[in-house]
């Protein structure tokens, strides 16, 4: 029911059940006499879902370079492990986080390159045509490991066609960062759940000379969460499921500029300008009290500040007028392109890595940074093994996707990478403009995308240069 | 008589074709030619090819991996009516015109104290052009330090010596973050104008500032009529190259602030970028990317018109 109502926000969407049965047609077609994957996995599996991998296949691999050093380690230990047992080879390249859209994007435009990248966001809805069919790995997945968290089924699954176009590998998310210290001292035990309770201990710390500090610039991360998150907490939005008739210039989204006028009086000066890693550094240093980011602060703090790790403490993105979560995380997913010769392979490669032998120890290795995408993987001891890694179990769960409440796409790319939201609240807190006036300036930017301009272009073309061409 | 019969037609024969290679390459029009064409295929592949397919990119709505209809001008009338292009406009050029003056005024200052002799001579113009050579990326972190509002040296060091009580926002304030860019690029681009313009004072004849002392000439005389009429052609190549440069910057914008605060310091680089890749609107960013050519061409036309006249 839940997740039937999860997916009200996107007009097209389908219910699991539907899925499932896709999938299952899908992954008869593809069944064929091949290596069972099972043999490989250690549990045992209601289907088995088989691919022959092409003899002497070549994977060339794009994923986004390590956020903790044994990421990689376990990663590439597991690509060996296939490939001892495939006899095929894998090339993986490992890059900035940020420079995967811009690389995968050309492997689609010039429809060469890599075979699987492990991308972001909308990535696999810029170019959905490009992309092998993954349907029956997903719902092999979905049935194996206690099925899909909700936000998945919209990253994954293509309005249009009702297939999956990739499998969701998880989320690097993000909780408040606190001093334990400083919120008692500030009045507090525990940390609210509630955003008026969050805007009063913000200002709480303010007085006691402890400010917070929110990423406020162009942080491709932690900008974009933060502020989208407050946003959709106030029941603000840009587009309706529809994904056409924009929205953001209305009463929630005023109110959530105002309220963040509050919040931004609670905050260290610089903000504006703050890039993904100024969070971090400010808080290390001591400067700040409290503050939107993954756990990289803590894992930091664990190895050259024991004191602040010991001080430190993690909560979930209180909820505000919206009255349930509505938080924005970075969002991983893996695709296969169509290009791709081997794409036995391909698939072969994939189902191997999001099994339990290979998965589980590769999101115990990145110790919390990494939420991962099915149900069953959040009773790995990682989440409990330290209180401090809990919240971040759960991000996946509260969240919903960019673009809500229309679908994942071009144009919610496009106003993403616009910073449309975060300039918004930029303009309120730093640039001095009204609410009203920030939410009008802000519609009309993604206006631009959700309202394209092609359709304008014929009723120009009729009057305009075709007799001039041919003078 | 079957020799001289041979003889007769060979002789016909050879010196034809000799003629003909030889011919050719004797040409110097032709041997010119040939010299060039693989240069001007590398020109033409690597530099007129995506020049072209930029400008078309920009008349259609190519989104990634899409391949795009021809829409005219549907993107430059949308960017002409796009608030954010006109920011962008303002301070594209703002930060080209400020940075470019203030590089000229201290470059050249820098090549005529470093063209009087003193200790370490050599020394000391090797050091000034330290800035040029460091990758820009490089100096770019460097500011991104600088500028930090919490961990700034420059703000430990007024700090310390009392002249402020308190942080500035170097970035955080749309303005601070203009003046702050405008510093670094400056910063950086001072060896090019002092290293080109020392090239030029070097090669002026000691005699003609003699001859105007002698004329009683002061040292503000001799500068007026003596340096800046012999340097001036100099003068007007290196600022047209610190134009194009300057106009068509990215990674400094990109590294220290990528357009913000609230794109106050987007460049027509940085949002075309934007645009293009992270937005996937490819005709979009093409056709900003667009708007930085007619600046570019005036320029070459000016360096053009002073490397004529220096001939």
């Amino acid at each position: 029911m839940e997740e039937k109502k999860f997916l009200e926000g996107g007009g097209e969407g389908i219910s699991r059940r539907d899925f499932i049965k896709t999938g299952l047609a899908g992954a008869a077609a593809v069944g064929l006499a091949g290596m069972p994957l099972d043999a490989l996995a250690q549990k045992a599996k209601p289907e088995a879902l088989e691919f022959k991998p092409e003899k002497g296949a070549v994977l060339r691999v794009l994923r986004w370079s390590v956020f903790v050093k044994s990421d990689q380690e376990f990663w590439d230990k597991n690509t060996k492990k296939w490939e001892e047992a495939t006899g095929c080879k894998v090339i993986t390249e490992y890059i900035s986080w940020e420079d995967v859209r811009s690389k995968a994007a050309m492997t689609a435009s010039v429809g060469a390159g890599h075979d699987i990248v492990l991308g972001w966001h909308d990535d696999p809805h810029l170019y959905p045509d490009k992309l092998v069919d993954v349907t029956d790995l997903a719902t092999y997945l979905d049935k194996k490991y206690g099925g899909w968290e909700p936000v998945c089924l919209k990253y994954g699954i293509h309005p249009r066609t009702n297939r999956w176009i990739c499998l969701p590998v998880g989320a690097p998310s993000m909780c408040m960062n606190y001093r334990i210290s400083w919120m008692k001292e500030a009045g507090y035990e525990k940390f609210p759940d509630k955003i008026p309770e969050f805007i009063k201990l913000s200002k709480a710390l303010k007085a006691k000379g402890r400010p917070t500090g929110h990423a406020m610039g162009k942080a491709v991360g932690d900008g974009n969460n933060t502020w989208h998150w407050w946003l959709w907490s106030f029941g603000g939005k840009v587009v309706e499921s529809d994904g056409a008739t924009l929205c953001l210039n209305k009463q929630e989204t005023w109110d959530a500029l105002e309220a963040s006028k509050e919040l931004y009086d609670t905050m260290i000066p610089g903000v504006a300008s703050w890039l993904d890693p100024h969070n971090n550094k400010a808080f290390l240093a001591g400067e700040i009290s409290l503050t939107g980011n993954g756990i990289s602060i803590y894992y930091a703090a664990k190895e050259k500040f024991p004191d602040i790790a010991a001080d430190m403490d993690h909560a979930n993105m209180p909820v505000g007028p919206f009255g349930k979560p509505a938080e924005l995380h970075l969002f991983n997913e893996a695709f296969i392109f169509r290009h791709c010769r081997v794409q036995q392979a391909a698939k072969h490669y994939l189902l191997y890595m999001f099994e339990e032998p290979q998965y589980g120890p590769w999101i115990e290795a990145m110790r919390g940074y990494v939420t991962p995408s099915l149900k069953d993987y959040k009773k790995l001891p990682v989440w409990t093994a330290d209180p401090k890694h809990t919240p971040f179990r759960d991000t996946i769960g509260r969240m919903l996707w960019t673009g809500y409440a229309g679908p994942v796409g071009t144009p919610s790319a496009a106003t993403m990478a616009e910073y449309v939201i975060v300039d918004m609240f930029n303009d309120v807190c730093v640039g001095g403009k009204s609410p009203k006036a920030a939410a009008a300036a802000a519609q009309d930017r993604a206006a631009r995308y959700y309202k394209p301009r092609a359709p304008k272009a014929p009723a120009k073309a009729k009057e305009e240069p075709k007799p001039k061409e041919k003078k | 008589m079957r020799i001289s019969e041979n003889i007769a037609i060979q002789p016909g024969k050879r010196p034809g074709r000799r003629w003909r290679w030889s011919g050719l390459l004797e040409d110097r029009t032709v041997m010119g030619m040939a010299f060039v064409a693989p240069a001007v295929g590398l020109l033409l592949l690597f530099l007129a090819y995506p020049l072209i397919l930029g400008i078309w990119l920009g008349f259609t709505d190519t989104v990634v991996g899409g391949t795009g209809e021809f829409i005219g001008l549907a993107n430059y009338i949308s960017l002409l009516n796009d608030a954010l292009f006109w920011k962008v406009t303002y301070y594209t050029f703002l930060y080209t015109g400020a940075a470019v003056f203030f590089k000229l005024l201290l470059g050249f200052a820098l090549a005529i104290v470093l063209n009087r002799e003193f200790r370490a001579k050599g020394f000391v113009r090797a050091i000034v052009l330290l800035p040029w050579i460091i990758p820009t990326v490089l100096s770019a972190i460097c500011f991104w330090w600088l500028y930090d509002t919490t961990f700034s040296g420059i703000t430990w060091v007024l700090m310390k010596i009392g002249l402020i009580g308190h942080k500035i926002d170097y970035l955080g304030d749309p303005s601070n973050a203009r003046i702050a860019l405008i510093v670094a690029n400056v910063w950086r681009g001072i060896p090019f104008f002092t290293i080109g313009l020392l090239a030029g004072l070097q090669t002026i004849n000691p005699s003609l500032y003699e001859a105007a002392s002698i004329d009683g000439a002061g040292g503000w005389h001799r500068f007026r009529h003596v340096t800046l009429p012999l340097i001036s052609p100099l003068l007007a190549v290196v600022t047209t190259f610190s134009t194009i440069w300057t106009f068509a910057d990215f990674q400094l914008i990109w590294v220290i602030t990528k357009g913000g605060p609230a794109n106050a310091t987007h460049l027509y680089g940085t949002l075309s970028f934007q645009r293009a890749i992270p937005g996937g609107q490819f005709g979009e960013g093409a056709a900003i990317s667009a708007f930085i050519l007619p600046v570019l061409m005036i320029s070459v036309w000016v360096c053009y018109k002073y490397m004529r006249r220096e001939e």
